[in-house]
């Protein structure tokens, strides 16, 4: 109980709402690694899952690929990318390549496997609907696959998006910014209350991106694919 | 770096004591908790599949759960329960929650309800029904989450070696050789953690196999069963 008022005065401090251990400038670092990694993670997984996804070609090397890709664990995919990233740049070897490199390829599995599996289950007999309606192959997967699928590829994006803002904390681990800095920083001077702050923050950041995309699903979501999920969901129970 | 072997095979062949000590540990650790967090989770998913409106609350919270960074609740653990067996044990439990619960009461879910209505047809009691004829059917799924969650867990365990050297398995090769600047010992564990993972994942397969002899006909790798993530995303 003490813990967490000595933690709410920590948070409430506006000492510690300025300068560049404050917490917007150690938000905003958290945000950038999070946002870039995981663009760069859509930007390799989106197109991949959609081309697996669509012609069922490479379906089990892909999605193999990605379990693998889920057990290795960011902290040692931070440590190994280390060395080579300092010799490549000093500057950004240490905390800023490995954290990013760690980030992005802990986002891309769900992505590309929710990709895959939303365009997979994609009902077959829509699709040669719309092929006897005369629908070229770019409009199909645009039109018709890709909308159908949106739902499960934007759950995807969503999960990876919680997991790499919790696991970004680690980059603090090496000396990067973020708000992972008051976690590590509260460890070595056994500061408790600057700890659960780090941890305060970081869950709400988290929640709030989950909630941004449950909103976003909701909104991007054609009427139509919302009415015929809840029928289903309906359905099911 | 600099012109030395990426591994220092010497090390390896010295140590091997010490590495076969830690991915035994690493294996210990791991599987405790995937022990206990799936009896929670299968008591939590019976609970929700028979009283429906207790699955929202259920997987809220080991939502937000899993949202708290893990480095972040070891070490949040650390004054409360110090450095024992349970610093590492609780929060490797809490996480392997969510993945579980959605995956096992999916599983339940995806039992078609004329084998329900068969079963009772055939006065089945509702105990007997759930243990002879849902569970089995339910199996695929809840052992597609067993695997994830085994996968997950089994990396984890990696980052509770930054608390100390007691319960870390292969990670503390990992936090020493980061220490040290000894690449090696960090690709030891590296390696060695994943080849674990995979090692469990692949007897879950074996065991699924064992388990549903009946749906190898239809055991076509298409992954259908990866679904279960996106049971985890998508809902």
């Amino acid at each position: 109980m003490e813990l967490l008022r000595a933690t709410a005065g920590w948070l409430l401090d506006p000492g510690h709402w300025v300068g560049p251990d404050g917490i917007p400038t150690r938000l905003e670092q958290h945000v950038v690694i999070c946002v870039v990694s995981l663009l760069v993670a859509a930007a390799i997984a989106l197109p991949i899952g959609t081309f697996i996804g669509h012609t069922g070609r490479g379906a089990f090397a892909a999605v193999n690929l990605a379990n693998i890709g889920r057990a290795v664990p960011s902290y040692a995919v931070m440590v190994m990318v280390l060395p080579p990233a300092l010799s490549l740049s000093p500057k950004y070897g240490l905390d800023v390549i490995p954290i990013f490199t760690a980030m992005t390829l802990l986002a891309i599995p769900p992505i590309l496997v929710n990709t895959f599996a939303g365009l997979r289950q994609v009902d077959p007999d829509l699709v040669e609907a719309g092929r006897g309606m005369g629908m070229r192959e770019r409009q199909l997967l645009l039109r018709l696959e890709l909308p159908l699928a949106l739902p499960v590829v934007l759950g995807g994006v969503r999960t990876a998006a919680v997991q790499v803002v919790a696991t970004a904390t680690l980059g603090a681990e090496l000396g990067g910014g973020g708000l992972g800095r008051y976690i590590v920083d509260g460890i070595a001077r056994q500061e408790d209350d600057r700890l659960l702050a780090g941890v305060f923050l970081v869950a709400v950041l988290a929640l709030a991106t989950e909630a941004a995309f449950a909103l976003a699903a909701r909104v991007l979501t054609s009427a139509g694919v919302r009415r015929t999920a809840r029928v289903e969901l309906d359905a099911a129970h | 770096m600099n012109g030395k072997p990426l591994i220092d095979w010497a090390w390896v062949g010295g140590h091997l004591d010490d590495i076969a000590m830690r991915t035994v540990q690493h294996l210990q650790i791991a599987l405790i908790a995937i022990v206990v967090g799936f009896v929670i989770s299968f008591v939590l998913s019976l609970w929700a599949v028979r009283y429906r409106r207790a699955f929202a609350p259920i997987t809220g919270v080991a939502g937000v759960l899993y949202t708290i960074p893990s480095l972040a609740l070891f070490a949040a653990l650390v004054p409360i329960t110090r450095l024992s067996l349970l610093t590492a044990e609780i929060p490797l439990v809490l996480y392997s929650l969510l993945i579980l619960i959605r995956n096992i009461v999916a599983g339940f879910d995806a039992v078609p309800s004329d084998v329900v209505e068969a079963a009772d047809g055939m006065g089945f009691s509702r105990t007997g029904r759930l243990w002879r004829i849902e569970l089995p059917l339910a199996i695929p799924l809840i052992v597609a989450g067993l695997r994830l969650a085994s996968v997950s867990t089994i990396g984890l365990v990696t980052i509770a070696a930054l608390l100390g050297d007691k319960f870390g398995g292969l990670g503390v090769f990992i936090t020493d050789g980061l220490q040290t600047f000894f690449p090696t010992k960090v690709y030891v564990g590296a390696v060695l953690s994943v080849g674990l993972a995979l090692v469990v994942d692949l007897t879950f397969v074996l065991l699924q196999r064992r388990l549903t002899p009946w749906s190898r006909a239809q055991d076509a790798p298409t992954g259908r069963e990866q679904h279960g993530p996106s049971g985890l995303a998508g809902a």
